[in-house]
């Protein structure tokens, strides 16, 4: 694999806000996210709030930390949804062509019949909302992507000889599919996972920044952004942090995606 | 022959539509009426409720419900807004136009950040210019609309006492000058998320466009450089380019939900949202429907002007 700056520069920024993630989840931050502590609202960043302290005196940067837990935690979630709905779709219509192809065919084009954001907020505001709702409304809307994306590449690859020569010996249709075909489109889906990270995380912190997302108290970027709003000149670091901190997580999975593309697709090779 | 079938799908990509925003809508806990009127549903009186149950159409089939809404969109009939005192018909013929308004002015300066700078980006690659061109990209798809707008509002308002939209919304027919003020912050937000993909399609189109045999022969005709940039090399590139350009219209109508609500512009994006809020779920429901007709309709002018831009799709 050659080397790309936009994958290492990615792959480090990711690393270091994973870290902050697991000690999120391990509890392991400097104060509770959610503690009210009114005597110290306000409070400007020092070293015992590093990021300072918000209207109710909790803690930024614990909120900030668990904020990302939480946004990772739903964009994981609703890809690995997506991936393997979209992918099995992809396979399958490509695949089987026919019926198959002509049904799985209907249902993306309905769901991209949608913008994006709209339909994640139309499904977020019928459905009871947690955490794991908003996953299944982010990912419906990217399955029909990954539908799209490994599609055509299955349907080249299905008049391919090898995968002939498999059919010819007899061998099942789903063992070709998941023996010969998927390993050779594996590339395509590892970069549609990571854009579509990006593109799920902003769809979360969106969502939360309407009101529509995770449900207070549980601290998400999106709606922390739209706490500090009225704040900005009171308390900027109330903004300036998740603000940041959303930038970058999106920053690191963008870069990501670029640099797999760079190094993974076959197209780029020999190229710059 | 092509173009029939293109219709056809569309009509039936519609009717799916239709019917996912109507099955939706049914799927909300509880039904519309304990949504709508909250802890209130519980002081309803079984005839009221039945009363409310028959006005809404509840007691009839699934099925239906479902065609006599879909009968009722078709003839103009979207249902009634009880909060706003208006027809949803009257409510789009309002917002709508905004949307339609903010959309081609964001498109238009996506289109002077990306394509100027995606030209630069590609006039030498891997030089200062070209990581200019990357970075402006990266932060245009990294940095989320409700960020930059709301980030705007406050420095514009505090620093440069510029805040259009603290005044009520003047359409552009009202007045113009004061419209296009209150536009120029959501537009500007909304095309800097969509100057991303265009500045890349253009870098990536202009360097492919640019080692094809026609322009070589072109410059050894003595075709002057900047005639030679823009009509060969650009207008060759500008098929992508308006492909990718049409392609954002999805993003610009979710994103506009996000930016019409912060910069209090009554679109068609602002109606879903405040429809949500208020659990008018008559009003979401016809949006979101006229939201996806838009849409799909400008992915069928996108490609019919796609057609009419590429000779060789012309040819054949």
């Amino acid at each position: 694999m050659r080397r790309s700056p936009a994958l290492l520069g990615g792959a480090v920024i990711l690393a270091l806000l994973a870290v902050v993630a697991v000690a999120s989840f391990a509890g392991l931050l400097p104060y509770d996210p959610i503690a009210q502590h009114p005597p110290s609202r306000f409070a400007a960043p020092s070293g015992a709030h590093l990021f300072g302290t918000d209207q109710f005196g909790r803690d930024v940067f614990s909120r900030v930390a668990s904020g990302v837990g939480n946004s990772a935690l739903i964009a994981l979630v609703a890809v690995a949804f997506a991936t393997a709905a979209g992918t099995l779709g992809g396979l399958v219509s490509g695949f089987y062509r026919g019926v198959a192809d002509g049904a799985i065919g209907g249902v993306t084009n309905v769901l991209f019949a949608f913008p994006p954001l709209l339909l994640a907020l139309s499904l977020a505001s019928v459905l009871d909302r947690n955490w794991f709702t908003i996953a299944v409304a982010i990912a419906i809307v990217y399955v029909p992507i990954f539908v799209r994306v490994t599609r055509g590449p299955v349907l080249s690859l299905r008049e391919i000889e090898y995968v002939r020569a498999a059919v010819s010996t007899g061998m099942s249709r789903w063992q070709i599919m998941f023996r010969h075909v998927l390993p050779n489109i594996t590339s395509i889906i590892v970069i549609q996972i990571a854009l579509s990270l990006s593109w799920a995380v902003l769809t979360e912190a969106s969502l939360s920044f309407l009101g529509l997302g995770t449900p207070p108290p549980a601290p998400s970027l999106g709606s922390m952004i739209y706490e500090a709003r009225s704040l900005v000149f009171v308390a900027p670091w109330t903004l300036i942090a998740p603000g940041a901190v959303v930038v970058l997580l999106v920053v690191g999975l963008n870069l990501l995606g670029d640099g797999l593309r760079d190094t993974l697709d076959p197209r780029n090779r020999g190229r710059r | 022959m092509r173009l029939r079938n293109r219709i056809l799908t569309t009509v039936g990509t519609l009717f799916g539509v239709a019917v996912l925003v109507f099955v939706m809508l049914r799927a909300i806990p509880g039904d519309q009426i304990t949504a709508g009127l909250g802890t209130e549903a519980a002081a309803l009186t079984p005839a009221q409720r039945q009363a409310l149950e028959q006005y809404y159409g509840l007691d009839q089939s699934l099925f239906t419900q479902f065609f006599s809404w879909l009968g009722n969109m078709l003839t103009g009939n979207f249902g009634y807004s009880a909060r706003q005192q208006q027809s949803v018909l009257d409510l789009t013929l309002h917002s709508l136009p905004v949307t339609i308004e903010l959309a081609v002015l964001s498109i238009v300066l996506a289109l002077l950040i990306g394509v100027p700078l995606g030209m630069l980006a590609a006039s030498r690659t891997n030089s200062a210019r070209d990581a200019l061109g990357q970075v402006v990209s990266l932060a245009g798809l990294s940095v989320p609309a409700f960020l930059l707008a709301t980030t705007l509002l406050s420095v514009f308002a505090a620093s440069f006492g510029f805040n259009p939209n603290g005044q009520g919304f003047a359409t552009l027919a009202d007045d113009p000058l004061l419209n296009l003020r209150q536009m120029l912050l959501p537009a500007l937000v909304l095309g800097f998320g969509i100057a991303a993909p265009i500045l890349r399609t253009t870098r990536t189109a202009v360097l492919e466009v640019r080692s094809e045999d026609f322009v070589r022969t072109a410059r050894a005709k003595g075709v002057p450089e900047r005639r030679l940039q823009v009509r060969h090399v650009l207008g060759n590139a500008l098929v992508p380019i308006v492909t990718m350009t049409g392609l954002q219209f999805g993003y610009l109508l979710g994103g506009a939900v996000v930016v019409e609500q912060i910069f209090s512009v009554p679109g068609i994006g602002r109606q879903v949202l405040l429809g949500i809020q208020q659990k008018e779920y008559a009003v979401v429901q016809s949006t979101v429907l006229v939201i996806a007709l838009a849409f799909v309709l400008v992915n069928l002018l996108t490609d019919a002007l796609y057609r009419v831009i590429d000779p060789r799709v012309r040819a054949s």
